[in-house]
């Protein structure tokens, strides 16, 4: 949205604040990964740059794609992953061994990563196309839940706990937002809530340890509390200016576990401290809120709903991330988008974002219209 | 539910209302997420800070080194030597790999070593390092060194080695070194420090009882560690204190010339500078050699000194009881003398002596005697008239204050200290009335007497100097002030005599010292272990070791005007001023003269089969063959 004469119109018409968010987040990132990896840039911030950077060209290539385009790519989005995730199954059956991706030559693909932006598009779609009278109806919820509950249970039993629960996540926000009666989510909620504890005393001995192990890490932090408890340690001994770059002891000594991927914010936080967490949450804050901007300016059903459900996507990668990390949630195995080292999460939040850039696009062109 | 009609404006409606309950939410978790961070990294921040340090830097103890044994003169008798050394952390070991014969082939260790090891092994706590071998020559130490990758769990390090220049001689005395068990680091409140490869700790003898010294304080080399334990870098270490030095009273040339005097026999001897109390010498021997023990003893060699009858592993000066023969009769004479016997008075011995129903003999029909006479020519049957006259109750008193059945303040745990018995004390101990046989039984030290080596050498500085002389053996302690014992000076003077009388024309006048101008004063003592009739008694050869008579003697130098006292008992050596005697001679003379006393020894060690050392090989080498076992390997040998 930069108006300048010097600059072409194609470029200056790309959201750039947008753009400037994410790259400094991503910049962020790979300076995290300079330092996780004992301060150098192999082997993770050169290859994870790079990603990134062949993921922005095609977020911001497909923010040329029109609404009706990604409107028609919807159900066959949605169906090319079903059989994806179908194959990866059949492959770990095969194999007789946990499987996520399916090689594509030198491409590594996890299906269960396109899941996230396929759901939220079908649902946008199919509530699109229930008529307004009918959105109270059976008709209306069953069909959504069934659109959601199969890739949730292929992608549960890979078995890949984190993913199915984003997955189920952002299909359930999109049915929130398309106005089906609000009880299909508060009762489930509140039978949940009253379930638990009569759950937790019918629940094994090693189940239950789980549970307590989440609830105080402390009480077996060389066991399964481990990465939560080193995970706290990395954060709250950082303090409020954190010990410096390249500093970090927990990440350094190799007490933190999995400190370039999943818990990559508590390297983070334990060299740039309080000051570094509350600027990357407000980073992200900042890119949600402008996913939600699109969604509110949207004019379509369909581009109001994909627009809020792709925000939610990025919303839940990171604050399930982060709650894990911090210890208000189990360790579940997400990844913090754009920090975390790997493509796959990389390119989920590009694809969400480029699907956004695109809605926004449409939104401009056509107020330029009217 | 009333059907409502829901229009396109109802649902915009709706979406923007639950837009903004998402949003809501959504910031509420933004809201949670920075609350929780402010709380771990500002409420929380010291408690992460220091579970973070605490992860980072670890101490590693680092071991002291023990202090040093020295002798009075600064000669060294438990020091410690720079070795190379070998461990096994059971809880490093992969699982079913047994990696026990690689190492004993690199070490060349022998089966006896191995059967150690495992034995250790299965004892093993997990973390408690398992001592394969120390002292491991530079060569195989670096065998083992460039494979340690392949071996998980073994452990190679530099460190130092417990070493006792004297050998065996000095095994009862110093005691021995080991690495802690799993008992002894209980009861230390589980000190990380006794799990240290190669920290040894005090297990017997003056090691053990002067720990606290010897041990020192502990460094602490603070090192950053990953959490797979690779150490990044040290930090500033903490220097460790060396233990203490601790001199002794103990003359370590003495102490090694009398050990080695002794010769095969099962004997202790006692040297005391009558001075002030202290210890010169004190051997026990046969004893073990501590220098093998702080490696960790084969179970073999610890069945060959275990099964020995003349115990290597009992220290012979303070933890044997013996009958003190007639040794006792100077102080009974003097007891007499107390008791208002004139010493000119004489007894006819007829070598034999009829009390009641039973028959007591004498070792000889000695003919009248007085006093002199009976203590020089040692006639039991002038002890006998006499003390039944005087009666037990006056002999007792004077005997303990003489240093029988005295308890002496030593830094040994295990000391015995004997009985010399009165009525009371029967009728305590064994709830019976004194009986006259009581009192001739211990006239001349048999029946209920029982006292140990030192006992006999404190006598002697006693008898020498009519003092209280108090035992010491560290030099630290101060010399207890000797009072006057209740003994007249005529009295000592005449006592004195007499025992100048034993060595110049009486029992034991065949060890004369023979150093001119100095005279020995000595009482020689032989107790009965087993009835044997007269004919086996002198025909000691054919008789069982076990069941020869224990050979005492006592004796102080010079006679005139005493410096030094020594007492011994060689057990089953027959007749006091055979065996015992000599020993005590060439002992002393060692220090007026050590040409002359070394002339004597070798003499000595070659009439019974050469130097200590190959006696012990050879004796090993016996054992060994006997019991089966293949010959030790040249470097285990000596």
């Amino acid at each position: 949205m930069i108006t300048s004469a010097i600059i072409p119109k194609p470029l200056a018409r790309l959201p750039w604040r947008l753009i400037f968010l994410v790259a400094a987040i991503a910049m962020f990132g790979l300076v995290v990964l300079y330092s996780a990896a004992g301060g150098s840039a192999e082997p993770w911030a050169v290859k994870q740059g790079l990603v990134f950077l062949v993921f922005l060209s095609i977020a911001i290539a497909m923010s040329w794609m029109s609404e009706a385009t990604i409107k028609s790519i919807a159900f066959p989005l949605y169906g090319i992953t079903i059989v994806m995730l179908l194959g990866v199954e059949a492959l770990g059956f095969v194999s007789k061994g946990a499987q996520r991706w399916l090689e594509l030559g030198p491409v590594k693909l996890q299906p269960s990563e396109f899941m996230k932006p396929a759901i939220v598009l079908t649902l946008a779609r199919f509530y699109e196309l229930v008529p307004a009278g009918e959105i109270r109806k059976p008709r209306a919820i069953w069909p959504a839940f069934v659109l959601l509950f199969v890739p949730a249970f292929l992608i549960l039993v890979q078995p890949d706990l984190g993913t199915c629960i984003v997955v189920l996540l952002c299909g359930i926000t999109v049915m929130f937002l398309a106005g089906v009666p609000m009880w299909i989510f508060v009762l489930p909620a509140a039978a949940g809530a009253l379930a638990a504890p009569v759950a937790y005393h019918l629940m094994h001995g090693y189940q239950r340890k789980r549970i307590d192990v989440f609830l105080n890490p402390e009480s077996d932090p060389l066991g399964a509390g481990y990465h939560i408890a080193q995970s706290k340690i990395a954060i709250g001994s950082g303090g409020i200016w954190g010990k410096g770059f390249l500093h970090g002891s927990q990440s350094h000594l190799d007490y933190l576990p999995e400190g370039h991927t999943d818990f990559v914010f508590a390297t983070m936080a334990e060299e740039w401290g309080l000051v570094g967490g509350v600027l990357l949450i407000f980073a992200f804050a900042m890119v949600i809120r402008w996913g939600m901007k699109v969604s509110i300016n949207g004019r379509t059903r369909f581009a109001q709903l994909a627009a809020a459900g792709l925000s939610a996507t990025i919303f839940f990668y990171v604050a399930i991330n982060l709650m894990m990390v911090m210890g208000l949630a189990p360790v579940v195995g997400v990844p913090l988008p754009l920090v975390s080292f790997g493509g796959s999460a990389v390119m989920t939040v590009m694809l969400c974002l480029g699907l956004l850039m695109a809605l926004e696009r449409q939104q401009r062109t056509g107020s330029r219209l009217a | 539910m009333k059907p409502i009609r829901i229009t396109n404006t109802h649902q915009s409606i709706t979406f923007s209302r639950r837009m903004l309950m998402l949003g809501g939410a959504q910031a509420a978790v933004g809201a949670l997420l920075v609350g929780r961070l402010g709380w771990l990294s500002i409420v929380q921040n010291e408690k992460y800070q220091l579970l973070s340090e605490s992860n980072r830097v670890q101490l590693i103890p680092v071991p002291p080194r023990r202090g040093w044994i020295i002798d009075r003169f600064g000669k060294p008798i438990a020091i410690n030597k720079a070795s190379f050394r070998v461990d096994i952390i059971p809880q490093q070991m992969e699982k079913g790999r047994d990696i026990v014969p690689e190492v004993a082939r690199l070490l060349q260790l022998d089966d006896d070593d191995v059967d150690r090891i495992r034995h250790d092994l299965a004892q093993s706590r997990g973390f408690q390092p398992v001592s394969v071998a120390d002292n491991v020559p530079y060569d195989q130490y670096a065998a083992i060194t460039v494979r340690l990758p392949d071996l998980p769990g073994v452990a190679a390090s530099q460190g130092f080695t417990r070493y006792y220049p004297g050998g065996s001689t000095v095994g009862q005395l110093v005691g021995y070194v080991g690495a802690a068990s799993a008992e002894e680091y209980e009861r230390e409140n589980k000190n990380p420090l006794l799990l240290v490869p190669g920290v040894k700790i005090g297990k017997e003898g003056l090691e053990k009882a002067l720990e606290p010294i010897l041990r020192g304080q502990p460094g602490g080399q603070r090192v950053e560690v990953t959490a797979r334990g690779k150490i990044v870098k040290e930090l500033d270490p903490k220097p460790d204190i060396s233990g203490g030095t601790v001199q002794l009273t103990i003359d370590a040339d003495l102490h090694q010339y009398a050990a080695r005097r002794i010769g095969d026999q099962s004997a202790a001897v006692v040297v005391i500078d009558v001075s002030n109390g202290d210890i010169l010498a004190m051997p026990s021997m046969p004893s073990f050699d501590p220098n093998n023990f702080s490696d960790g003893i084969s179970q073999a060699e610890w069945k060959m000194l275990s099964q020995d009858d003349h115990l290597p592993l009992v220290d012979k000066a303070l933890e044997s009881l013996y009958p003190s023969g007639s040794t006792i009769k100077p102080s009974m004479a003097l007891a007499l003398l107390n008791a208002g016997i004139d010493r000119k008075q004489i007894v006819n011995c007829t070598g034999a002596f009829q009390l009641g129903n039973h028959t007591f003999h004498c070792d000889r029909r000695h003919g009248p005697l007085d006093m002199d006479g009976a203590v020089v020519h040692s006639c039991d049957v002038y002890f006998y008239t006499m003390c039944l006259r005087v009666g037990a109750d006056k002999l007792a008193p004077m005997v303990r204050s003489m240093g029988f059945g005295e308890k002496f303040d030593l830094p040994f745990e295990t000391q015995r200290y004997g009985t010399i018995p009165d009525p009371e004390w029967m009728m305590r101990k064994y709830h019976r009335k004194w009986q006259g046989y009581d009192t001739v039984n211990m006239s001349i030290g048999q029946g209920m007497v029982l006292i140990n080596p030192l006992q006999l050498g404190v006598m002697a500085s006693r008898l020498a100097t009519g003092k209280r002389v108090v035992p010491r053996l560290l030099k630290s302690k101060p010399v207890a002030p000797q009072t006057e014992l209740a003994v007249g000076q005529d009295h000592l003077d005449f006592i004195r005599k007499a025992m100048w009388g034993v060595v110049d024309h009486g029992t034991a006048a065949a060890a004369k010292f023979p150093i001119p101008g100095i005279q020995m004063a000595g009482k020689t003592g032989t107790a009965q272990t087993h009835n044997l009739s007269a004919g086996e008694r002198g025909n000691y050869t054919a008789a069982n070791w076990k069941l020869r008579d224990h050979s005492l003697f006592m004796a102080f130098v010079p006679f005139d005007n005493p410096r030094y006292a020594c007492g011994t008992i060689v057990e089953h050596g027959g007749f006091g001023a055979a065996v015992a005697a000599p020993l005590v001679r060439d002992t002393l003379t060692f220090l007026y003269d050590k040409q002359k006393a070394l002339e004597a020894l070798n003499a000595f060690e070659q009439s019974i089969g050469g130097p200590l050392d190959e006696r012990i090989a050879r004796k090993t080498a016996a054992w060994r063959q006997a019991n089966g076992l293949p010959p030790l390997p040249p470097n285990k040998q000596a």
